[in-house]
Order: structure tokens, then sequence, then C-alpha cells
């Protein structure tokens, strides 16, 4: 087994006094795609936050490539290379299409992704790249807000429920996308409530509820039925 | 005639209040901070022209080369060191700690400078000016101060709507969080807002000292007539400080033509009088 690239260690999250993450523990190695799945509310999104820095930890509760970063500031998580498509795509109002994607590629990290690439990936953004981005379709948007993390050349790239209010077509294609988006020596965490989806894209699963891991193996090997009970705790 | 000409130095003191204005504007709209230090931040601006004019015994136009870069080092430390510590959900704090710091300003000037009006003189320009047909005369040092302030609004809408730097700003301005996951340290890009801020504020204030007499005690008004403008113009949108700033600054002087007791007021009714017809002032940007 080769190091991780990032690991979560007992991380736990905090709202005020509610606490919403108890004692997370993942791994995810080189170029490997996990997948993330639970209910509503199963604190998916939270740990999301945690990685990225929008959530402060203490610093060893996140590892990446051998070094404590949970103490990070988002901007500083980002600068390593960790990059998110956030829950509802999040995208900058003010900015128009390209603007978007530029801003995403900021940092001027090396590597195979260019506003050109994108616009191949996703040639439609190139036609309305002078659009402001919220004028957009719903799919379209995800398209703006999955080549603005790609513009960061990142080494993981985190989705969040990127098929949340799409249509079953747009979610398709999308997921059609994402072989090539990943494919290219990019490790990712694919937060899913599509069960069948999520185990179809990701070679192991961590299933949470209500803030616990309540399963974890590789995809190919859990059962349906371990799952449904996994994720709906019956 | 005398009518034509009070609405010709109504415009051109106008491009002073935008001035007053810009900075405000900018800071509004990048983090939803009311800066009530701001008019104060130009008196001292004028009180540092004044000061590096006399110990350099150089023009106030030459002393802006060293003003507009210290205020802007001072907007950046200010903005690095303080307010970005206030900034958050609650609204009260920066309001709160930027009156202080209002008085504060207020304060020190008074105790370095004394209460006594000073000005800064421009020499020769001053009394310059160019004949225009039908007995009309236009200052030449009010004419190049407001060519000046149209060319920093251009300049800033040019830094806001086309550099990396404005990207920044908007991108902050609309998503705090969303903008780290970009790198983007936000604490550092308000910095940069302060900073640019406050180097309007050194040409607004260096101006303003060459134009009328100052004492520490003026910022607050210059705050009020900054206000005025922004809001006249529509937050957010800045070419609508640079009208806002125009119809302040005629209604000024047609007010003063009226009676000369009239110059403050009719400023205020005009003011009033926008915001009762078009409450997000005439040209919103910011919902
Ligand atoms: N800003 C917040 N303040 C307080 N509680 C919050 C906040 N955000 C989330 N929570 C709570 O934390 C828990 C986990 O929320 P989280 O958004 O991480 O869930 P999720 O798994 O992403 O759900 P969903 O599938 O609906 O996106 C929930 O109980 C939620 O109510
Ligand atoms: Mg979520």
């Amino acid at each position: 087994m080769p190091d991780a690239l990032l690991s979560t260690r007992e991380l736990e999250a905090h709202y005020g006094d509610f606490q919403a993450l108890f004692g997370i523990s993942i791994d995810v190695f080189p170029e490997e795609v996990i997948a993330i799945i639970g209910a509503n509310g199963a604190g998916k999104t939270t740990l999301m936050r945690s990685i990225t820095g929008l959530l402060r930890n203490e610093p060893e509760m996140v590892v990446w490539k051998g070094q404590s970063v949970g103490g990070f500031r988002a901007d500083q998580v980002a600068h390593l290379g960790i990059a998110m498509v956030p829950e509802g795509r999040q995208l900058f109002q003010s900015l128009s299409v390209k603007e978007n994607l530029i801003i995403g590629g900021q940092m001027g990290r090396k590597g195979p992704w260019s506003l050109e690439k994108v616009y191949e990936l996703f040639p439609i953004l190139k036609e309305r790249r002078n659009v402001p981005a919220t004028a957009l379709s719903g799919g379209q948007q995800q398209m703006v807000a999955i080549g603005r993390a790609l513009m960061s050349n990142p080494d993981i790239l985190l989705f969040d429920e990127i098929s949340l209010g799409l249509a079953p077509i747009i979610i398709k294609s999308i997921y059609e996308a994402l072989p090539k988006i990943i494919g290219q020596g990019m490790s990712a965490i694919i937060v899913e409530q599509d069960i069948a989806k999520a185990v179809s894209v990701s070679s192991r699963v961590y299933c949470l509820q209500e803030g616990r891991i309540s399963l974890k193996g590789r995809s190919d090997e859990l059962t349906r039925e371990a799952i449904s009970a996994a994720y709906f705790g019956v | 005639m005398d009518w034509i000409n009070a609405i010709i130095q109504g415009i051109l003191l106008g491009g002073l209040y935008a001035l007053f204005a810009a900075g405000l504007s900018l800071i509004f709209g990048v983090m939803r901070l009311v800066n009530i230090a701001h008019g104060d931040l130009i008196v001292l601006a004028a009180f540092l022209g004044l000061t590096i004019t006399t110990a350099l015994g150089v023009s106030p136009l030459i002393a802006l080369l060293l003003v507009v870069p210290v205020m802007a080092a001072i907007g950046y430390v200010l903005q690095r060191g303080i307010l970005n510590q206030t900034l958050g959900e609650d609204i009260l704090p920066p309001l709160l700690v930027t009156f202080g710091l209002s008085v504060i300003i207020q304060n020190g000037l008074l105790e370095i400078y004394s209460a006594d009006p000073q000005k800064m003189s421009a020499g020769a320009l001053e009394t310059a000016s160019i004949a225009l047909p039908g007995d009309l005369n236009i200052g030449v040092l009010p004419l190049m101060m407001f060519v000046v302030a149209v060319a920093v609004i251009a300049g800033l809408q040019w830094i806001f709507y086309h550099s990396s730097l404005g990207r920044a700003f908007r991108a902050v301005s609309d998503k705090q969080d969303i903008a780290q996951l970009m790198g983007l340290n936000k604490a550092h890009v308000f910095g940069l807002a302060m900073a640019l801020s406050l180097a309007v504020v050194g040409i607004a204030g260096v101006f303003l000292g060459i134009r009328t007499s100052f004492d520490p005690s003026i910022g607050p008004g210059r705050l009020i007539f900054g206000f005025e403008a922004v809001i006249i113009g529509g937050l957010g949108n800045i070419w609508g400080t640079l009208i806002g700033g125009i119809i302040l600054g005629v209604s000024q002087n047609i007010g003063a033509q009226i009676n000369p007791g009239w110059q403050l007021l009719a400023g205020h009714i005009a003011f009033l009088f926008v915001l009762a017809v078009r409450p997000r002032g005439l040209f919103p940007r910011i919902d």
C-alpha cells in the first residue's frame, strides 16, 4: 500500500454547540477515487468544508502528503492542490463565465488544465464565456463549477453532490465526462446521495450517518443491503 | 452668466466630492464596511501633504507622490491590523471601531497641528485661469483637479472590471468562502482594497488642502459629502459616484448663488430629494 495522499484522523467538527462530525478517519490514495455517501444532514458537506479549511480543525486532524494541515486557512489549503466543486455550485455572480474559470486558475499551479482545455471539455462554455455565470442553466453552471476547480490543476478534487438539482440527462452527461476529468492522474472524493452512481465511479466507499462512519469498503465488494443498512441506519 | 458660472464651478467641485466618495464606495462594495473615519483620513492626508510641502519646500502636487503611497500603506496596515478583525456577521463592530478611529485621528491632528486653519499653496497655478467666451473664467487648478478626478474614477472602474485585482475584489465581495477556495487570502484582498481606497483619499486630501483651508475638525463634514455622493450615484456604481459628486457640487453652488448661507443646505436638499425619488440612488449596482 502506498502512503495516503490525503487523510483525516479522528476529525471532529462543530457548529457552535452542535457537533456535526465525530472521529472521522478516511484515506485517499494517489490517483484513487473514493465516494462518500449518506443521507441529508449526515455531515458530508461538513467533512468537505473541514478538509478544505473552510472549517478550522486541529492541525493533526487533516494530513496531506504526510504533513499536518488541519490548521491551514482555506486559501492555504487551495495552494496545496486541493480543490472543490462546492454543493450548490456557488459561482461568482459578478463574474462572467470566463472570469469564473480564470479566477479558479489564479494560483498559477502547473498542470494539464487551462482555459482552452476546459473549453474543449465543455464547448458550450466557450460559446457563453462572456455571459454572467449565474445566467447559465443549472447544468452549464455545474460545468463552470467543475471547470473552475480544474483550472487550479489540483492533485485532488472534491465533488460535493454535483448532481443536486440537475435533470437526469444532464447528470448522465456530467458523469460520463468524469473519467476524462479525473483520468489525468488526479484523485477525487465524490460526495453523492445516489448510491448507484457513487459505487459505479469509485473504488472505495465511506458511508456517513449522523456524523459517524457507519460503513466503509471496496465499491465492488459492498452489497446493496449492507449499504442501505448503513445509509438509513436500519 | 453668474448662474452658468455657478454651475460650471459646481461641476468642477463635484470632481473633488467624487474623490471623497470613490474610496468609500470601493470598500463598501468589496467588504460591506462603512468607514466612519473616511473624512478624517482625508484630513490626515491633507496634513500629511502640508507637512511634506513645508518640510521639503515642494509644491503640494509633488507631495502627492509621497502622500499617495504613504496613505495606501496606512490603509493596508489598518485593514490587516485592525479592521479585518471587526468584520463578520455583525455590522456594528466595524462602525464602532471606525468611529473610534475618527475620534483618535481628530484628536491626534489637533495635538500635533492645533486647531488653526491651514492651507497649501500651489503657487502661480492657483490664479491661472482660462477665459471662455461670455465672460466666463475657469480656474486651471479646479479644472485640473476635475480631470484628475475623472481619470481616477476611470482608473478605478478599469481596475474593478478588467484587472485580476478587480476580479479578486468582486469574487471576495460575492462569496468570501468560495473565493478563499480559489486561493485568495481575503485578509490580504481586503488590505489591498483599503490601500486603494486610501490612495484615492491621499489625492482627495491634498486637493482639498489646496482648494480650501482645513483644520482637524472638518473630517466628518467631508464624510457626509462623500456619503451623499455615493448614495446619489447609486451604491456600488463607480461612475455613479462621479455623477453624485457633480449633482452635489452643482446643487451647493446654485444654493450659494441664491443665498450664500444656503450652500450646504442646498446640497443636503438635493440628496434628500434623490433619496425620496430613488431610494437606491440614480444608478444602483449593489442589491
Ligand atoms: N452552518 C451550520 N450551522 C449549524 N448547523 C449546521 C450548519 N451546516 C450544517 N449544519 C448541521 O450539520 C449537520 C451536517 O450537515 P451537512 O450539511 O454536513 O450534511 P450533508 O450530509 O452535506 O447533507 P446534505 O445531503 O443535505 O447536503 C446537519 O445536522 C446540519 O443541520
Ligand atoms: Mg451537503
